[in-house]
C-alpha cells in the first residue's frame, strides 16, 4: 500500500514539473537569467563602444557614488547620481502620498454605492489602468504644453499673460506619475473596503464618534492591508519610472530610468548601467521585504 | 438617535472621487477630440476632419509598426497563455509542495522586477546571443513579451481554477479516464472563459508595452508604441492622437470583453 502510494506521488510530482517546465523555461530565459546576467556585467569593466570588456572591476560600483578625479586619481564622494536617486525616491514619495490622497476618498466613494453600481464605477478605474502608459502621459502632456489646453485657457479667461512652463518640470513628472498610477492605488483599497464590515462603522456612529474619529480609529485599521498594498504597487513603479519622467521631465530632471537608460546609450558605460540597475532593484527589493513583513503583522486576510 | 448618519457620507470624499474621475478621464478625452481636428493643431480646434486617421492609415512606417506590434502581441499571448492554463493547473489541482514559494516567484516575478532592470537585462543577454549567432529577427520580442506577459495571463485562469467544482473532475478521474481526457471532457469546457480572459489580457499588456520593446528591438524593429515615443521627440500632429484613440479603443473593448468574461458563471 504505501509503496502504490509513494509511487502515485511520484507521478504527479512528476506531471506537476512537466506542467510548470515552459512557464519555468521562458521565465528563466527572458526575467531572472538577464537578471543574473546583469550583476555579473556590473564587475566588468566597460569596453571603448559600449558593451564590456572581460576583465573583473569594482569600479562600476564604486562609480555608483563615487567619482575618480581626472588629476589626481583620488576617489571622492560623488553627488551626481546620488541626487537622481533622491530625486527619484523623493518624487516616488509624493506620488505616493497623492495618489493615497486620492485614491482613498475614491475608493471609499465606489464601496459605498449599491452594489450594482459599484462594478460600473470601478470599470471606470480598471479602463485607464489597462490603457497604454504612453498614451495616458501623452494625453497629459497636450493638457499642459505652453500651447496646451490648460495654457490656452488660461490666456482666454485673461488669467495669465504669456503661457507658463508646466512641462519639463518636477511638477509636470509628478502630475503625469500621479496621473498614470492613480488606478493602482484604487484597486487593492477597494478590494479590502469592499470587504469592510460597515455595521462596524455605524457602531462607531451610534456611541457618538465623530466622522474623522470614525475614520481614523474604525475604517483606517480595518483598511490598512489596502493602503499597505496600494502603496507598494504606486511607490515601486514610480520608482523605477522611464517613459513618464522621459517624455515629462525633458534632459534635466533624470530620474534612476532614465539615467540607468543613458549608461547603456550615450554614456557606453554598461558596467555602470548594470551596477545602478542592481541597486535599483536592491532599494525595490527592500520595500517589499518592509510590504511583506507590514502585511504578515496584519490579519490574515481572506482573498 | 436624533440624527440619523449615512455612512456612505465622509465630509468631502464624494467631492474628492468626482475630481478623480473627471482628472482621469478629462485628457483622455481631450485627447480622442482632437484626433478628430481639421487643423494641425492640438489646442486649437479648427472643425471636424477624418484627415488624421486618414494619414495614419497611409503612413508606411505606422503600417509596419501595427503589423510588428500585432505579430508580436498575438505570438506572445498564445505562448504565454499556453504556459499559463499548465502552471496554472500544476498549482491547483495539488497539495502543497516542495518548491511551491519559489514557483510563485518565478512567476510573479515580471511584476515585481521594475521594467527598466529587465529591460537592461535583457538588452545585455540579448545582446550576447545577437553577436554569438547573428541572429536579430523578432524572436527576441515575442520571448520576452512571453516572459512579462505570463504573470497576467496566469491571474485570471488560476483565480477560475480555484472557483471550480473539483467533484467533477474526481468523478471522471474515478471512472478511469486518463489525466489528458479529464482536462479536455470536463476541465477545458469550465475553463474556456478563464483562458479567454487570460489570453486577452496577455495581448493588450503586449499591444501596450514600451519599455521593454524599446530595449530589446533591432534596429527597423518599432511596435506602434516605439514608434510613437520617437515621434514625440519631433512636431506632434494630431496623428499620434489618431493613433493613440485606436488603440485606447482596442484597450477597451478587451476590458470590457475581460470583464464580462470573468463573470460568466457554469
Amino acid at each position: 500500500m504505501a509503496d502504490m502510494s509513494s509511487t502515485a506521488d511520484a507521478r504527479a510530482s512528476r506531471r506537476r514539473w512537466l506542467l510548470l517546465a515552459p512557464a519555468l523555461f521562458i521565465l528563466v530565459f527572458a526575467a531572472a537569467g538577464p537578471l543574473l546576467i546583469t550583476l555579473f556585467y556590473s564587475f566588468l569593466t566597460p569596453g571603448d563602444y559600449g558593451g564590456v570588456e572581460w576583465q573583473g572591476s569594482w569600479q562600476a560600483w564604486f562609480n555608483v557614488f563615487m567619482e575618480r578625479d581626472i588629476f589626481d586619481d583620488t576617489l571622492a564622494w560623488s553627488d551626481a547620481h546620488l541626487s537622481i536617486f533622491w530625486r527619484s525616491v523623493k518624487l516616488s514619495l509624493m506620488t505616493t502620498v497623492l495618489c493615497l490622497f486620492f485614491g482613498f476618498p475614491t475608493a471609499y466613494f465606489i464601496a459605498t454605492r449599491p452594489k450594482k453600481q459599484r462594478d460600473l464605477w470601478m470599470l471606470l478605474i480598471i479602463i485607464p489602468f489597462w490603457t497604454n502608459l504612453l498614451i495616458r502621459t501623452f494625453a497629459i502632456v497636450e493638457l499642459i504644453r505652453a500651447e496646451g489646453t490648460v495654457n490656452t485657457l488660461l490666456l482666454w479667461i485673461g488669467v495669465i499673460d504669456a503661457p507658463i512652463q508646466m512641462l519639463f518640470t518636477e511638477f509636470s513628472i509628478l502630475l503625469g506619475m500621479v496621473y498614470v498610477y492613480l488606478p493602482l492605488m484604487v484597486l487593492p483599497l477597494y478590494a479590502s473596503m469592499e470587504r469592510l464590515d460597515f455595521s462596524l462603522v455605524e457602531a462607531g456612529y451610534d456611541l457618538y464618534a465623530t466622522r474623522l474619529q470614525v475614520l481614523r480609529r474604525v475604517i483606517l485599521p480595518l483598511v490598512k492591508p489596502g493602503v499597505i498594498a496600494g502603496s507598494i504597487l504606486v511607490f515601486v513603479p514610480s520608482l523605477g519610472a522611464y517613459v513618464t519622467p522621459r517624455v515629462m521631465g525633458g534632459g534635466n530632471q533624470l530620474m534612476i530610468g532614465n539615467l540607468i537608460e543613458l549608461q547603456f546609450g550615450q554614456g557606453r558605460n554598461w558596467p555602470l548601467g548594470a551596477a545602478l540597475s542592481i541597486t535599483l532593484l536592491a532599494i525595490v527589493m527592500v520595500a517589499l521585504l518592509a510590504y511583506v513583513r507590514a502585511a504578515g503583522n496584519q490579519e490574515p486576510h481572506r482573498v | 438617535m436624533s440624527k440619523q448618519f449615512n455612512i456612505s457620507r465622509q465630509t468631502g470624499f464624494t467631492t474628492i472621487a468626482m475630481v478623480c474621475f473627471v482628472l482621469l478621464y478629462m485628457p483622455i478625452i481631450l485627447l480622442v477630440i482632437y484626433s478628430f481636428n481639421a487643423g494641425s493643431s492640438i489646442a486649437i480646434w479648427e472643425g471636424f476632419s477624418w484627415r488624421w486617421y486618414q494619414s495614419a492609415w497611409e503612413n508606411e512606417q505606422v503600417q509596419e509598426a501595427t503589423i510588428r506590434s500585432l505579430v508580436i502581441a498575438l505570438w506572445a499571448s498564445g505562448i504565454s497563455t499556453f504556459c499559463a492554463v499548465l502552471a496554472a493547473l500544476a498549482t491547483t489541482r495539488t497539495r502543497k509542495f516542495r518548491g511551491q514559494a519559489a514557483v510563485f516567484a518565478m512567476i510573479n516575478q515580471p511584476l515585481m522586477v521594475p521594467e527598466i532592470v529587465t529591460a537592461v537585462a535583457l538588452l545585455i543577454f540579448f545582446a550576447m546571443i545577437k553577436v554569438a549567432t547573428g541572429y536579430t529577427g523578432l524572436a527576441y520580442l515575442i520571448v520576452a513579451h512571453s516572459a512579462f506577459c505570463i504573470p497576467f495571463a496566469y491571474l485570471p485562469i488560476r483565480a477560475r481554477l480555484q472557483g471550480m467544482d473539483l467533484s467533477l473532475e474526481q468523478a471522471a478521474a474515478d471512472l478511469y479516464a486518463p489525466p489528458f481526457q479529464v482536462f479536455r471532457r470536463i476541465t477545458l469546457p469550465q475553463l474556456w472563459p478563464g483562458i479567454l480572459a487570460g489570453a486577452m489580457l496577455a495581448f493588450v499588456i503586449s499591444l501596450d508595452d514600451v519599455v521593454i520593446t524599446e530595449f530589446v528591438k533591432s534596429a527597423g524593429q518599432d511596435t506602434l508604441p516605439t514608434y510613437m515615443l520617437g515621434q514625440l521627440r519631433r512636431v506632434v500632429t494630431p496623428e499620434i492622437n489618431a493613433i493613440s484613440t485606436v488603440l485606447l479603443g482596442i484597450s477597451v473593448t478587451f476590458v470590457i470583453a475581460f470583464t464580462v468574461l470573468s463573470k460568466i458563471k457554469n
